[in-house]
């Protein structure tokens, strides 16, 4: 084969055209760091053990593919209704002008390119820190690649009650846009926080967050990603829970060519909370929609409670993904690990792999994990259009009453209700066609 | 009101004949009650009416007022005034029970061509219903049938039945399971939509529901067919010398 060249390094066509961002020495350092990681690794490749069933093709590639911006008509924006701090980014840009002053009490909350240009403490601890620690025992590259190249993003340092949510809303506005992002959470001791995230953020978008709640602190984290069809994201949250602390994260997912979710938190204090959730909801219908929730929970303290609660609703070949992992390190006595994932399938074209996996190496520890695959339930639908329920009406019923447990996760009522009335409308549109 | 001709009806998965030509009319107003041995075809018979899947009508008809309900799905049937009290009634969990009944309404107003019932309007009208039934507010809010007993399951199929207001109800073995207090609260709720012009069709084993609700006729099923049809007096009989008599009828 007279053009047996190596093949192009993929790796090298990836980054050949994004640059390191100028910050303080701490942090360029940060950013050396993670790219030799990022080398060392190479970009994933269907073999590798997670990557079996999420092809990364168009996360690998050079360019990103287009994605039309989707018109969402007259509808109100997700969490309009809600009392917030908004912090917008256009395509991955921040965009000062729509977005509210940076300030708020019981907060600092900054422009992550300041925060890295400076020398703060907490940010050095925390940036590419988390990240790195997420590394092992399984290779994340895309976060790598995002600590080294993160253009924007917030850093957001909680030291009280803050009086509202964050609010970060993603605008998506080019077809070939390509954003990375990185956010950085510290929730001090005792400090409370809710951040919100909403919205397609671009064509291909990366984002990296990285959440340090200290002992006795909360962070609520609701998210709701956009609807843009072609719209393709991988997400990473790196997460370190503090003694006695709660660290609460749910995702709504509707549409989107590929998305991959990926969660890693580490438990690391006693009496530790930690809850990962998401409803994802696709028709391939409307394009193809290939959806990948990927966690993985480490209890590396004593007395400690993870859940994680993922629920999938899939039609006309909409594919889903569930890898999820709970790790009970040697010493994390009285664990009590919980993990659910579960699919309904409205068609036979549409396809749930799931990959459970429980590894224990305390004895004192109550862990249980459950994956299903179902159907609508018959009987019940008979029942329902029995008493004058159109067949299409009463699915979506049934539909609702099977991701309940997820959407229930989020503490907040008024935030489930946004949630839940999101979900509601989406099925509408599917019904009226 | 309702009128079955001559209905046979199969298993769709299995050449199984299950009804073998039932023949029955309904008036306004009227109670009609069937009674026949286990497995005889009583709920078959209520299933194929109301268009649970799974059955194939090889023959005959079925009408009510005069359309055909074979033709209609299950939730046209309703619309058009159908109503089955479940013999096993179904759990719905995550499915809140005022959710069902509002959805249920309001599916059915529309398929009319009536306006939706107001929130406020329905809530006042469950709160009344459910008091005649002496159902808490607490079962309403739970999820359809999950964690019920058997009689509150019963109680609330009756109290769906009650918000509906059908014009043709069949009630398929509500009395099982009732207690004697609760089949009182069950006959007052069926009196009074008999009052209003309904239609019944009440399938027990008991004669005990009968003596609430006094029946116009009485129809034994046996083998998938009506081997006899009188009055309330064939309940009693029944009651004291079992099925044997009339089964002997059926070859
Ligand atoms: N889906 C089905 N598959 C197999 N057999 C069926 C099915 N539906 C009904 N049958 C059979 O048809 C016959 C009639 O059943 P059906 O439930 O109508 O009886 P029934 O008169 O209501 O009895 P019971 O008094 O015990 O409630 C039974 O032999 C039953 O096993
Ligand atoms: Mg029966």
């Amino acid at each position: 084969m007279a053009l047996a060249q190596a093949k192009p390094a993929p790796l090298a066509a990836r980054i050949e055209g994004l640059s390191v961002p100028a910050g303080a020495g701490w942090a360029a350092a940060a950013r050396a760091d993670a790219l030799a990681r990022l080398e060392a690794m190479g970009l994933p490749g269907r073999r590798d053990e997670y990557w079996r069933f999420t092809a990364p093709d168009v996360l690998n590639a050079p360019e990103p593919a287009r994605a039309a911006v989707l018109d969402t008509g007259d509808e109100e924006p997700i969490f309009d209704a809600v009392d917030r701090l908004k912090v917008v980014f256009v395509d991955g840009v921040f965009d000062a002008e729509a977005s509210d002053t940076l300030e708020m009490a019981g907060l600092e909350i900054e422009r992550l390119g300041d925060a890295l240009a400076r020398d703060i403490t907490w940010a050095r601890d925390l940036y590419g820190v988390l990240e790195a620690r997420g590394q092992d025992p399984v290779k994340r590259p895309h976060a790598a690649l995002n600590t080294a190249f993160a253009t924007d993003g917030v850093a957001i340092r909680a030291t009280g009650r803050a009086e509202k949510p964050v609010s970060l809303i993603y605008l998506h506005e080019s077809d070939s846009s390509d954003a990375i992002l990185h956010h950085l959470v510290r929730v001090e001791e005792g400090a409370e926080l809710t951040l919100l995230e909403s919205g397609p953020a671009a064509a291909r978008f990366n984002k990296a967050m990285e959440v340090d709640v200290a002992a006795g602190g909360a962070f609520h984290h609701v998210r709701a990603q956009g609807r843009d069809h072609e719209r393709r994201a991988i997400t990473h949250a790196f997460a370190r829970v503090g003694r006695g602390a709660l660290y609460k994260s749910f995702t709504l997912t509707a549409n989107g060519a590929l998305t991959r979710n990926e969660h890693v938190v580490e438990i690391a204090g006693d009496e530790a909370s930690a809850h990962v959730a998401g409803a994802a909801l696709g028709d391939g219908h409307s394009g193809p929609f290939h959806h990948d929730d990927t966690v993985f929970i480490t209890h590396d303290a004593v007395a400690c409670e993870s859940r994680q609660v993922f629920k999938k609703v899939l039609r006309n070949g909409a594919e889903g993904v569930f890898q999820g992992k709970i790790l009970v390190k040697p010493g994390a006595q009285k664990t009590d690990g919980y993990q659910l994932s579960q699919a309904l399938l409205l068609d036979e074209d549409s396809s749930f792999q799931a990959k459970p996996e429980l590894e224990i190496y305390a004895d004192d520890v109550q862990c249980s994990h459950g994956s299903t695959t179902g159907a609508i339930d018959e009987t019940a639908l008979f029942y329902l259009r029995s008493r004058g329920v159109p067949t299409a009406e009463a699915t979506d019923l049934l539909v609702l009453a099977f991701v309940a447990e997820a959407i229930d996760e989020i503490a907040d009522e008024t935030l489930r209700e946004e949630v839940m009335s999101r979900l509601t409308a989406w099925l509408e549109r599917r019904r009226r066609g | 009101m309702l009128d079955i001709r001559n209905l046979h009806v199969k298993l769709e998965e299995e050449d199984k004949a299950i009804l073998k030509g039932v023949d029955l009319s309904v008036g306004a107003g009227e109670v009609h009650a069937i009674m026949g041995p286990n497995g005889s075809g009583k709920s078959t018979l209520s299933y194929v009416l109301s268009g649970r899947e799974g059955y194939e009508v090889t023959d005959g008809s079925a009408t009510l007022d005069g359309a055909d309900l074979l033709d209609m799905e299950p939730e046209e049937r309703a619309a058009a005034g159908l109503f089955l009290a479940f013999q096993y009634p179904v759990e719905i969990p995550g499915v809140g029970n005022m959710t069902f009944l509002r959805t249920a309404l309001n599916a059915q107003r529309r398929a009319r061509g009536e306006d939706e019932i107001s929130a406020g309007d329905f809530l006042k009208l469950v709160r009344e219903k459910a008091k005649a039934l002496k159902i808490d507010a607490e079962m309403l809010k739970r999820p359809v049938n999950v964690g019920f007993s058997g009689g509150e399951k019963k109680r609330n199929e009756i109290l769906q039945m009650a918000m509906l207001e059908p014009k043709m109800c069949i009630l398929d073995e509500t009395d099982s399971g009732l207690d004697v207090d609760a089949m009182k609260l069950v006959a007052d709720g069926v009196n009074a939509l008999r009052d209003a012009g309904r239609g019944f069709l009440v399938i027990t084993h008991y004669q005990r529901l009968l003596d609430h609700i006094r029946p116009d006729v009485v129809h034994i099923m046996a083998a998938g067919r009506i081997v006899k049809t009188g009055g309330p007096d064939l309940a009693l009989e029944v009651e004291q010398n079992g099925y044997a008599a009339f089964e002997g009828e059926v070859a």
